[in-house]
Order: C-alpha cells, then structure tokens, then sequence
C-alpha cells in the first residue's frame, strides 16, 4: 500500500509550503507514513453515529470571558526584542521582504 | 459591448478602544516602535489572549446602527498565514460564527446626490486584530508590533455596488453612521479605515456574476475609486478581446496607478481556518443587546427628518446640518443657546461654514463657541445691529472667540434706530446727492438703494437699512 494514498486527507508536501517547513524527501516520507495512523484512528469516529452531535470546540462550557479596556504595563523594550535573531534599537530586522 | 460592474468592500474599521483587542496594551500611533508589546502580541509560546469588551460592545453597536442581525452566539477562529506581520502565525477572527449578520447602507444611485436610494447590502461584519506594521529599508525590513493586535471590525458588503462612485457614496455613508455611533475615528490618515475591494464585469443580459478579481493596497478613498476604474478599463480590454479574466488578487499601485498581480500570494486564500482554542465563545441576551440598543445615537437620516420638523428648516440646510455629528451639535448647541433655529441654520449654512472652510479647520477645532455665535445672531434678532456689521463681527471674532455684545458696546457699533437721528443722515443725503433724487422722483426705484446707501455711510454703517429705506421714501414724496 502507497503512503500517499492512504492518508490522502493530508498532503504533507502542501502543508510544509504553507507553513514555511523545509524538510528533506526522507522525512517527508517519514511523516507521511507516521500520520497515517493518527489519521486511521481519528477516523474510526465516523464509525460511530453522530447524527446531532455538535463538535466539541471548546474545553469548557463558558462564555464570555472579557477583559475592561484598561491600558496594562507592557514589556521593556530590551525585553521584548531579546529574542530576535536581528534588531536594530527600535525594530526586529529581517531580510528584505519585496512583494 | 457593454459590461455590467459589481464591486464588494472589505472594510476594515479601527476601533476607538484605549487598548489592543486580545492584551492591556496601549494603542497609539505615536510611541516608539515595539514599546506597547507584551508576550501577547509577539506570541510567545504560553501566552494567552483575553478579550476587549468594549471591542465587542462597539461591533454589536456597529452592526445595530446598521441594521444588522447581532448573533446571539458568536466565536473566534484561528486564519493561518505565514508572514512576519503577524507573529503567532494566525491571525485571532471570525469565520463560521462572526457577531453580526446581514444589515445594509442606502445611498443615492451612482453617488449622484438627489438620486434614487438603492440598499447596498452587507453580509457581515466580524472583529478581529491587527497585524504588524512592516517598514521596508535600503537593504532589510522591520517589524514593529505596536500596531500588532489593535481591534479591527471588518465590514464585508454583497457585490451590489456598480460603480466606482457608488463605492465611494457607499464608503462615505458607513463612515458618516460608524463616527456617529461613537466607535472609530475613520480617520484616513492613520489608517482607521481600509478597504480592499473586490470587483467584476459581466455582459449586459448576464445573470451570473463575472469572475473576480481582489484589489488590495488602496490606502485612501481615491486610491480606492482610481484601482476601480482601473481594474474596469483593464477587464473590459481584455473581455473585448475575447480573452479571459483570472481570478486572482491585485496589488494595487498608487504612483503608478496600475494593478499587478500579486502571484506571491496564490496560496495565500488557503487560511485553513479552525476555532481558536483559546478563545472562549461570546453569548448575547436579549437584555444586553436591549442596552446596548439603548446607547445608540440617532442615526444621520433621523436627525435629517428631526431638523426638518423640529426646527421647520428646508430639507437641503437639514442635509448639511446633520451630515456630520460635530457640526450638527454646534446648530443645537446655537439654538439652545438662545438662537432661533432658522437665523442658525442661516448663519452656520452661510459664514460659519465658509468661515470654517477658508481657516481649512473642523468645527471640532473651531474656537468660536455655540454660545458667542448665539449672542451674535440675537444682537441681529433684536435689531441692535445690522446684518453687514454682525457679519464683520463674526469675521473678527471667528478666529479666537469673543464677546458680541462687549464689542458692540465698546465700539457704539449699536444700530440707530432712532427715527429722530437716522432722519437727520436721510435729510443729509437727500441735500448732497440732487441726481438721484431727481431720478427718484422721475420714477427710478433703485436710486433710492443709493440714497440709502449713503445713510448707511453717513451713520458709519450704524443706521437701521429698513429704517432708512422708509424714511427716504417718505421725505422724498413729501
């Protein structure tokens, strides 16, 4: 049986182009195979009969958690920009992006 | 052939919240970039957001103003794209379940004032954030996330729009009912309010829409209607030539003031959009809906009717008056102030708003308060001064505010009209001008204009004009 075909609900390929992945033909086939059987046994839930059965989005029954519009303390600047792999004083720095 | 447009808006709304829409961080255009940041808005792993209430308040009241239905469920979803403006990677909106529904504009066909109304619908309006801002250098970019975040509310209007003209009218109205409602600035300038369009043509006596194209990148109102009557020249050319239009984004260019497909971005429709986890569901009741309902302000076509009725000015005055909130609490502010509503309407009509437009100011920043302009107009009412020295007056205290009566006082700009004194200038005038009064007397009405005139410089302009008419006219037929 072909990997491709079987788990054919998600094609990694596309996946990693979209979310910037780079990974080698080896282990996009690896993941390939691997998420076959993840995707078999959410699959088995179509076995059962969920006619009327709302999907579960949420972890908890509640709604409605809000905050007033009051202004809170922000990060330091040196903190907020100590993670950037580049920063100038002011601004994470990155290559060039043309459109 | 001739080709039939439909145009659709995306319009994106800032909201006027002191905070950002998921984290306490300030919003303001002014600070140093990447300093109203917390681990929110770079999303940092583990941080988690919570939501703007007022945010919420301002949608719900958004689409009320706009005839909307407002959910009484509402949720949140995660729209994945992959671009540095946005540092989680998704993007917190509404997909399935956005908080209003359907609603609707009415503006005059094609934009031409006076026209027929025609409904433009909307299908929806949902709240989201927004991105980073972008800055682009010689040799590398920045990201500032100070913006990143800020409470946006897109409005997403049917295709029923079928000119550039009517996308204005339509942009135009929305913006009069979202400033009016008290929830954005719709200021230009600052990117408050965004549009991207959508349009298409199709042959006259087709029923089916033409394939669409999105235009992205328009910054002002006429960058908007310049892309439009673009991307309509350039559909046409190509349907005349029995070619065929792809469905794809442009990327509008203002400088060049041309489209370019944007190719970069052919996945980028791909959002793969799911719920946000993290985002707990909105649930209105009727009652807090009901409250809501109950802030609301009139809406501009109301108060428009209310002028008309209330004060008995003619529908065009009661059109400008209440076209914008500002200038339409000044007229109320005047007439509260002692005024008669039809002297206000004429005067702010008149010189105030010339005044207004040659100082190249809004009335929000007009000095001259509701009240000094209501003295001014009853020093006219009860006839302590003429009509030419009330207008030098409102001229001179325009700029900075003043007091009329004061003025008046001081300078002995009062009116005469006292019979005795004006017949005195009207006996002068008849002694040193023969010519006319010859004419006059001969039967040519409006060398008495003169004469009266000449009684207006004679008292230096303090003389009652009426007065003077008829005392000329009767000491003439004597």
């Amino acid at each position: 049986m072909n990997a491709n075909a079987s788990a054919s609900d998600i094609d990694v390929a596309r996946i990693c182009e979209l979310a910037h992945f780079c990974l080698s033909e080896e282990e996009r086939d690896r993941f390939q195979k691997e998420l076959e059987p993840i995707v078999a046994y959410v699959r088995k839930l179509t076995e059962l009969d969920l006619d009327g059965v709302e999907p579960t989005k949420f972890g908890q029954p509640v709604s409605n958690v809000l905050r007033e519009d009051i202004v809170e303390p922000s990060l330091a600047h040196d903190t907020v920009l100590a993670n950037a792999p580049d920063a100038d004083e002011n601004e994470f720095r990155m290559p060039k992006i043309v459109e | 052939m001739k080709y039939l447009v439909s145009i659709g808006l995306e319009t994106h709304v800032q909201l006027k919240t002191d905070t950002k829409m998921f984290c306490g961080c300030r919003l303001s255009t002014e600070d140093e970039p990447n300093t109203n940041v917390c681990p929110v808005c770079l999303g940092l792993p583990g941080a988690l957001p919570r939501m703007n209430a007022k945010a919420v308040r301002y949608t719900v009241m958004s689409g009320l103003m706009l005839g909307c239905e407002i959910s009484r469920y509402a949720e949140f979803d995660r729209k994945n794209y992959f671009y540095p403006d946005m540092s989680k990677n998704y993007q917190i909106s509404q997909n399935g379940h956005p908080l209003c529904i359907g609603g609707g504009v009415d503006i005059p066909e094609d934009g031409r004032e006076g026209a027929p109304m025609r409904h433009i619908r909307i299908n929806h309006i949902h709240l989201e954030e927004d991105a980073a801002k972008i800055n682009h250098y010689a040799r590398h970019s920045g990201v500032d996330y100070n913006r990143c975040g800020t409470p946006l509310m897109e409005i997403v209007s049917e295709p029923d729009l079928s000119s550039p003209d009517e996308a204005m009218a339509y942009l135009l109205k929305l913006r009069q009912i979202l400033v009016y409602a008290g929830v954005s600035d719709c200021n230009l300038e600052d990117g408050n309010m965004r549009s991207d369009v959508n349009i298409s043509i199709r042959p006259v006596g087709q029923e089916k829409l033409g394939t669409k194209v999105e235009i992205k990148n328009m910054n002002t109102f006429k960058g908007i209607h310049a892309a439009l009557e673009y991307e309509i020249a350039r559909q046409t050319e190509i349907l005349n030539q029995g070619g065929v239009i792809i469905q794809e984004t442009r990327r509008w260019d203002g400088d060049l003031g041309e489209t370019f497909s944007m190719r970069s971005k052919e996945n980028a429709h791909d959002y793969r959009y799911f719920p946000e986890p993290d985002m707990l569901p909105i649930e209105l009741s009727e009652e807090q809906i009901a409250q809501w309902r109950a802030l609301l302000p009139e809406l501009p076509e109301q108060k428009r009717v209310r002028f008309c009725e209330q004060y008995g000015i003619p529908a065009y005055d009661a059109g400008v008056l209440s076209a914008q909130l500002p200038l339409a609490n000044y007229f109320e502010a005047v007439i509260a102030a002692g005024a008669p509503a039809k002297s206000a309407s004429n005067w702010i009509m008149g010189d105030f708003l010339r005044l207004l437009g040659a100082a190249g100011i809004e009335v929000t920043d007009c000095k001259l308060k509701p009240e000094t302009l209501a003295a001014l107009i009853l020093l006219v009412e009860k006839r302590t001064i003429n009509m030419p020295t009330a207008k030098a007056l409102l001229e001179e205290v325009f700029p900075e505010g003043g007091d009329p009566e004061a003025l008046v006082r001081e300078r002995g700009l009062a009116q005469v009209s006292d019979t005795g004194a004006v017949e005195t200038f009207a006996r002068q005038a008849i002694e040193a001008n023969p010519k006319p009064v010859a004419e006059y007397k001969a039967g040519k009405a409006a060398s008495l204009q003169y004469l009266v005139g000449q009684v207006m410089k004679l008292s230096r302009g303090k003389a009652n004009p009426k007065l003077a008419g008829e005392i000329l006219a009767r000491l003439l037929a004597e």
